[in-house]
């Protein structure tokens, strides 16, 4: 049996998802056994690959940038798993939603800078208006919620999707686990 | 049971059951170890079936009812656990999640809520329902508490409690539906208010939307197990 391909992706969020995932510490070389991570910010590729078996989403959309990576993701992907609660609830990203994306500009980068105040507008994505979970936009498949859902967590989950055995996630973990 | 107990009899998920007349279907469900799930219901207090999780059905009649003000009848067959039922739950607890910031990870009641380990238990991975991100204050002007309305569900374990044991009918509802927001006195900041600074609706409040300032940073547990016993002594004075 060929390796399953598994892709980790990170939109708005902390990193500490992907650090909860590197958690699972000596299990990740059995995990290597039976998966390839093809993309992930600790693998050096540019462009998502064509097909994906398993992509673990972190954080929310907040982006046109991040809306366009979740799409072209879920184009490619088999099994989308929303890991962690940026990108099951939006979480802490989120909380700029009832104040909006200008008057978070405007604090960060004009009130409170003393030298040439300017809203970055080159390179950098435009910021979307509402800051939303991943589902909000495409379909997912498993939801792994939890800031960060612990090591345990990931690697109960994984193996289960790697193996197709049954996964109950909320004897796993919840919102704020 | 002495005699002159009016004795009713009924079923409960198929389990035969008595209770007496003018109990509630709660009451005699978690009697027999039969576990309804509730919000706004704390022993101790007054019910009000505000947040519907309590919802049974009854044989004979196409309407819900909520097991904490629905008082039993004989012959009477409850069903509490119905895939219609466990729909309605799961999508009231998101409603509740919609309604409002709950941002658990933040929250000062992280892995002390109800609200969180109801989610849990009823297996919310996620909220189906678009979030509505209302812009709401937090009032810190109080001394020793601060009431957050992003974390609040509107249950009135606060208002109840502070008119029905502390007699002091600081918290109050103002407005309607949606709109909805508990208040202190006539709205006023509660540290400006009559509050009497005794601390018993951070201890019943489900969430995070109360809670005591010298707590921030650190695990915040709520202890409302003192109501009953509190009322018991009140009856036996």
């Amino acid at each position: 049996m060929s390796k399953l391909t598994l892709a980790t992706v990170w939109l708005d969020g902390c990193s500490g998802c992907h650090m909860s995932f590197l958690d699972m510490d000596e299990r990740l070389l059995a995990l290597a056994e039976l998966v390839d991570i093809v993309y992930s910010p600790i693998v050096d590729r540019k462009d998502f690959p064509n097909h994906v078996d398993i992509a673990l989403v972190e954080g929310a959309v907040a982006s046109v940038d991040d809306e366009k990576k979740i799409r072209k993701i879920r184009a490619h992907t088999t099994t989308l798993v929303a890991m962690g609660d940026c990108a099951v609830a939006g979480n802490v990203p989120s909380m700029r939603n009832p104040i909006g994306p200008q008057a978070i500009l405007d604090r960060a980068y004009i009130q409170n800078v003393s030298t040439q105040p300017q809203i970055p507008c080159v390179v950098v994505p435009r910021l979307l208006p509402i800051v939303r979970p991943i589902h909000e936009f495409v379909k997912v498949d498993v939801f792994l919620p939890g800031c960060p859902p612990s090591a345990d967590t990931f690697h109960t989950a994984l193996t289960a999707l790697v193996t197709g055995a049954p996964l109950d996630v909320p004897a796993l973990t919840r919102f704020g686990a | 049971m002495s005699p002159g107990v009016d004795v009713k009899t009924l079923v409960i998920d198929g389990k035969d059951v008595t209770g007496r007349s003018g109990q509630t279907i709660l009451e005699i469900a978690r009697e027999n170890g039969i576990d309804i799930p509730t919000l706004c219901h704390l022993d101790g207090l007054g019910d009000v079936g505000a947040c519907r999780l309590c919802l049974v059905e009854i044989k004979g009649s196409n309407k819900l009812q909520p097991a904490c003000v629905t008082t039993v009848f004989e012959s009477m067959e409850v069903s509490t656990q119905s895939d219609r039922l466990l729909k309605h739950r799961r999508t009231i607890l998101e409603l509740l999640f919609t309604e409002r910031n709950h941002i658990c990870s933040v929250c000062v009641a992280n892995g002390n809520c109800e609200l969180q380990s109801l989610g849990q238990s009823q297996g919310l991975t996620h909220v189906r329902l678009p979030y509505r991100n209302p812009d709401l204050h937090v009032d810190a002007s109080h001394e020793r508490f601060t009431i957050d309305h992003n974390r609040c569900i509107l249950c009135t374990r606060c208002v109840r409690v502070c008119a029905e044991i502390e007699g002091a009918h600081v918290w109050d509802v103002m407005g309607r539906g949606i709109d909805s927001m508990i208040i202190s006195d006539l709205n006023d900041p509660w540290g400006e208010s009559s509050c009497t600074r005794c601390g018993k609706c951070v201890q019943v409040c489900p969430t995070g939307a109360l809670f005591d300032k010298s707590k921030v940073g650190e695990a915040h547990p709520k202890y409302p197990d003192f109501l009953p016993y509190l009322n018991l002594m009140r009856e036996a004075k």
